[in-house]
C-alpha cells in the first residue's frame, strides 16, 4: 500500500514538473530515494495499458521518451538536492560525497547500464547517457560515470556487477592488461579515474585466447594514487599477476577500441553537460556585474564571446547526443559511421571544452580564478575528462588514418551516411 | 537554465537515403556527360540553364512546396539531402539555387495566387532565377537603413535607387527586394520597408557588374529609374517588411552550404596525402572531418526543427557562424597541411588551383547573408543579453 502511494505521488510529481516546469529540485525532497528498479516494475504493465488516474496523469505518448525522462530527472533531483556546487565548494571535508553516493546508490543510478538479472537496474543506454549529461552539467566528482561504464563492461561478459564503487581499466587506449596462461592479470593502466575510491575494478584484458572481461578486487591491485586538473582521482593501477574474482570471454567483436569508444562517449556528454553549466553561470554573472558603469552583458564585445561559448556549447551538446544516440541504437562498434560519431564527439568536446572554458573565465575575470568560486568545478573538469579514455588528439590521429585508407572519394559519404 | 539550446539528434528517414543514391547517379552522369566538372570550385561562373531544367525535371525544385504550385510536397530533411549533394559535386546551381531556398517560400507566404500560379510552377521547372536585393551602397548589415523608394502612383510604385552586392542580378530573371514606402518613425526604425517582387531585364533597370578579388564577376550594382511595378506585386504588407524578413532566417542561415564551400580543398588533401599518411596530416585531418561532421549534425538538427513547423532562429544563426568560419579557415588549414605533401602527388596541381580559389573566397563567407557580427547579436539576443 505504501508503496503504491508513493508510486502515485512520484507519477504525480513528475507530471506537474513536465507540465508546468516545476524546477524538479523543488518538490517532494524524498521521492527521488524511490529506485529506479523498483519504478521500472512498476511503470511496465502501465505503459502497455493506462491503468487508472496516475497513469494516465504521467505518461502520455511515447512510453519510452516518457521513461528516459523519469531516470534523468531522478538524477537531476538527487544532484540538485545532495551535489549543489556552491555547498561543495565551501564543504572543505568532503562531507556530501557518502550522502550523494548514497542517495544514487539507493536510486540504482551507478548501476544504470547493468540488467536486472545482473544485478543492476536495467536502464537503457539512452537513459544512462541522460543521467550523464546531467552529471556532467552538476560536475559530478564521485565515480558514478565510471561505476556505470564498468557495469556495462561486465555485463557484456555476463558478469554480476557488486555492490559499490568502481572504476574500469584499461582507461587509456594506449595501455594494455594482459591475460596470463594461470588466469592471472598483469599490466598497468594510467589515468583510471576514481581507481582510488573503488572497491573494485572492471578490466578488459587480452590473452592468447582472445579478448576478457574481468572483475578484480581493487585490494588486490597496487595503486598510485594522482591527481586531475580538478583534484579528482586519477590513478595508476598495477596488475601483478593478479587473481580476478571473476573473468568471461568478451562477446564476439567486442575489444578495447568498444570500451575506449564507450568510455569516450561518456566524458564527452559530461563536457557538454558542464559547458552547459558555464554558460548558464557565464550569462548569468554578466547581468550581475557593473564595469565602467553598465552592466557587462550590455557590453557588445563580452555579448560576443558569450554568443561563441553558446556555439561551443551547443556543438558538444550536438556531438555528444548525436553520438550517443548513434551507440543506443547500434548492435556493435566496428562501423566506421560508428566510430566516426564517437571519436568525433570526443575530439570536438575537448576543443570545446578549452576555446569554452577560456570564454567562461574571461567573462568572470579574477572572481573566476578564485577557488571560492564554482566556476572551477566545470572548468577544470571539462579539460581533465579530454585526457580520459584517449585524447582529441589520439582519436584524430586515428580518424585522419581511417578516412586516408578509405579514400578521398569515401569521405563525404562517410560523413552523410547518417 | 538560461538558454535552451537544442540540438536533437536527427537521423535523416530512410526516404532520403533513396533519394541520395539517386541525386548521386544523376550527377555521376552529368559529370561524365561533361556539365559540369566537380574539380572546378568556381560553379558561379558557369551558368548552365539546362542543368536547371534537368534538376527541375527530376522534381527536386520547389520540393517542400504545395503540388498545385508544381511543388513537390516532399520534406525538409529530403531537400536536405539533395542541396548537400549538389553542393559537394560542385553542381551548377546558381540559376534555380536562390528561387529553391528564400524566394519561393516568400511568394508562398506573400504574393497573391495568381502571381504564385504564374512564377511558382516556373522555378519548380528551374526556368527562373532570382536574386535578393537587400544592401545598398549605404545599408548592408544595418538593413533598415535602405533608402530607395517606392513612390505610389496609378496603379502601382515607381522604384528610384541603388541596390548593390546583388548575385546573379546580371542573370536574374526576377529579384525580391525591399523599398522604402514610408519613413521610419520614432518608435520603430524598422518601419517603413516593403517588399516587392520585381521583374529584371526590363527599362528602367540597369545591372553593372562588380569585379570581386577572386576574378568573378558575380555580385552587380542594380540602378533603378523611375521603375514600376505593379500593385499586385508587393509581397505583404505595406511599410511591414521587417516583420516579414526574421522567419526566413532560419531557412537561410543553416543550411549545408553555410559549411560547404570550400569543402572540396579537404577532399583533395586527402587524395594527396594518400592512403598512409604521416601523424601530422592524419591529426589534421582528423580534426576536420570531426569538426564537419558535428556540423553537419547540428546543421541537419536544424533541419529536423524547421521539419517540426519550429522557428529555431538562435540554432540557424549558431549553426551559421561555426559554420562560416569554419569553411572561412578551413583552405588555410588544408594549405597548412598540405606543406609537407610529396612534390609529386598525383593531385598537386588541382589541390594548388583550388586552394588559390578557396583562400580568395574565404574572406566573403563570413560576411554574405547575415556577418559574424549580426549573428553573434541575434545568439546574444537569444542568450538575454539584449
Amino acid at each position: 500500500m505504501a508503496e503504491s502511494l508513493m508510486t502515485e505521488l512520484l507519477m504525480e510529481w513528475l507530471a506537474a514538473c513536465r507540465h508546468h516546469r516545476v524546477p524538479c529540485g523543488q518538490r517532494l525532497s524524498s521521492l527521488w530515494l524511490f529506485p529506479i528498479i523498483e519504478r521500472r516494475k512498476k511503470l511496465a504493465p502501465c505503459s502497455g495499458v493506462i491503468a487508472g488516474r496516475t497513469c494516465a496523469n504521467a505518461i502520455s505518448g511515447n512510453a519510452v521518451a516518457e521513461s528516459d525522462n523519469i531516470v534523468v530527472e531522478t538524477a537531476e533531483k538527487i544532484f540538485a538536492d545532495l551535489a549543489d556546487a556552491q555547498t561543495i565548494n565551501h564543504d572543505k571535508k568532503g562531507g556530501w560525497k557518502a550522502p550523494l553516493w548514497r542517495a544514487l546508490t539507493e536510486a540504482g543510478l551507478p548501476l544504470s547500464w547493468v540488467p536486472e538479472d545482473c544485478g543492476g537496474s536495467g536502464a537503457s543506454l539512452a537513459e544512462g547517457f541522460g543521467v550523464l549529461g546531467a552529471a556532467g552539467r552538476f560536475a559530478i566528482a564521485v565515480p558514478l560515470a565510471e561505476t556505470m561504464l564498468a557495469g556495462w563492461l561486465l555485463a557484456q561478459a555476463k558478469i554480476t556487477s557488486p555492490d559499490g564503487e568502481m572504476s574500469v581499466a584499461p582507461a587509456s587506449p594506449k595501455d594494455r592488461i594482459t591475460l596470463n596462461g594461470d588466469g592471472t592479470l598483469s599490466g598497468r593502466a594510467r589515468g583510471v579515474p576514481f581507481a582510488k575510491a573503488a572497491r573494485h575494478i572492471a578490466v578488459l584484458a587480452s590473452g592468447n585466447g582472445g579478448v576478457s572481461i574481468a572483475l578484480v578486487d581493487a585490494a588486490r591491485v597496487r595503486i598510485e594514487a594522482g591527481l586531475n586538473l580538478a583534484n579528482d582521482h586519477s590513478d595508476t593501477v598495477t596488475f601483478d599477476k593478479v587473481e580476478p574474482a571473476a573473468i568471461q570471454p568478451a562477446p564476439k567483436g567486442f575489444d578495447q577500441t568498444a570500451l575506449m569508444l564507450m568510455g569516450g562517449v561518456t566524458r564527452s556528454l559530461q563536457i557538454a553537460g558542464a559547458l552547459e553549466s558555464m554558460l548558464d553561470i557565464s550569462v548569468r554573472y554578466s547581468n550581475e556585474r557593473v564595469a565602467f558603469e553598465k552592466k557587462i552583458s550590455k557590453f557588445q564585445a563580452v555579448q560576443h564571446n558569450l554568443a561563441r561559448l553558446a556555439g561551443e556549447s551547443a556543438a558538444a551538446l550536438a556531438a555528444a547526443t548525436s553520438a550517443a544516440d548513434t551507440l543506443a541504437n547500434s548492435s556493435a562498434f566496428d562501423s566506421d559511421a560508428v566510430f566516426l560519431e564517437a571519436v568525433a564527439a570526443k575530439i570536438r568536446c575537448s576543443e570545446a571544452a578549452e576555446k569554452g572554458g577560456a570564454i567562461a573565465h574571461q567573462v568572470h575575470g579574477a572572481i573566476g580564478f578564485t577557488i571560492e568560486h564554482i566556476l572551477h568545478r566545470y572548468s577544470l573538469r571539462a579539460l581533465s575528462w579530454r585526457d580520459d579514455f584517449g585524447s582529441e588528439s589520439y582519436w584524430a590521429v586515428e580518424l585522419g588514418k581511417r578516412v586516408a585508407a578509405r579514400g578521398a572519394d569515401e569521405l563525404w559519404p562517410l560523413v552523410a551516411s547518417r | 537554465m538560461t538558454a535552451a539550446l537544442r540540438f536533437d539528434p536527427i537521423r535523416l528517414p530512410s526516404e532520403c537515403e533513396q533519394l541520395r543514391k539517386e541525386v548521386r547517379a544523376f550527377l555521376a552522369d552529368e559529370i561524365a556527360a561533361g556539365t559540369f566538372s566537380p574539380f572546378k570550385p568556381n560553379r558561379e561562373d558557369t551558368d548552365v540553364p539546362e542543368f536547371s531544367r534537368k534538376v527541375g525535371a527530376r522534381g527536386w525544385l520547389g520540393m517542400t512546396w504545395p503540388k498545385k504550385y508544381g511543388g513537390h510536397e516532399r520534406s525538409f530533411l529530403e531537400r536536405y539531402v539533395v542541396t548537400e549533394e549538389m553542393r559537394v559535386a560542385n553542381a551548377p546551381t546558381r540559376r534555380f539555387f536562390v528561387a529553391d531556398r528564400q524566394s519561393g517560400p516568400v511568394l508562398l507566404k506573400y504574393a497573391p495566387e495568381h502571381v504564385k500560379m504564374d512564377i511558382l510552377p516556373r522555378i519548380c521547372r528551374g526556368e527562373l532565377c532570382f536574386a535578393i536585393g537587400m544592401s545598398e551602397p549605404n545599408s548592408g548589415s544595418d538593413l533598415f537603413a535602405a533608402k530607395t523608394r517606392a513612390t505610389k502612383t496609378d496603379g502601382g510604385y515607381l522604384i528610384n535607387g541603388t541596390k548593390i552586392w546583388t548575385s546573379s542580378a546580371h542573370v536574374a530573371d526576377y529579384m525580391i527586394a525591399i523599398f522604402r514606402t514610408s519613413q521610419p518613425t520614432k518608435e520603430n526604425r524598422r518601419h517603413g520597408l516593403t517588399q516587392f517582387l520585381v521583374k529584371m531585364k526590363q527599362p528602367g533597370i540597369q545591372v553593372n557588374p562588380i569585379g570581386q578579388i577572386t576574378g568573378q564577376f558575380e555580385f552587380n550594382e542594380v540602378v533603378f529609374s523611375d521603375y514600376f511595378v505593379p500593385d499586385d506585386h508587393v509581397l505583404g504588407e505595406i511599410d511591414g517588411a521587417w516583420k516579414q524578413a526574421t522567419s526566413e532566417l532560419a531557412y537561410e542561415r543553416s543550411g549545408p552550404e553555410r559549411f560547404l564551400e570550400t569543402y572540396y580543398v579537404l577532399t583533395e588533401l586527402v587524395r594527396a596525402v594518400g592512403s598512409k599518411p604521416d601523424t601530422r596530416s592524419a591529426e589534421g585531418i582528423g580534426r576536420l572531418v570531426a569538426q564537419l561532421h558535428t556540423m553537419r549534425r547540428m546543421s541537419v538538427s536544424v533541419a529536423g526543427m524547421l521539419q517540426a513547423g519550429k522557428e529555431p532562429v538562435v540554432e540557424a544563426s549558431i549553426v551559421k557562424d561555426i559554420g562560416t568560419v569554419w569553411e572561412q579557415q578551413l583552405p588555410h588549414r588544408v594549405r597548412d597541411l598540405a606543406a609537407f605533401v610529396e612534390e609529386d602527388a598525383g593531385n598537386r596541381e588541382t589541390l594548388e588551383r583550388q586552394l588559390s580559389f578557396a583562400i580568395k573566397t574565404a574572406p566573403k563567407l563570413t560576411i554574405q547573408g547575415g556577418t559574424t557580427e549580426v549573428l553573434r547579436g541575434i545568439i546574444a539576443r537569444g542568450l538575454g543579453l539584449r
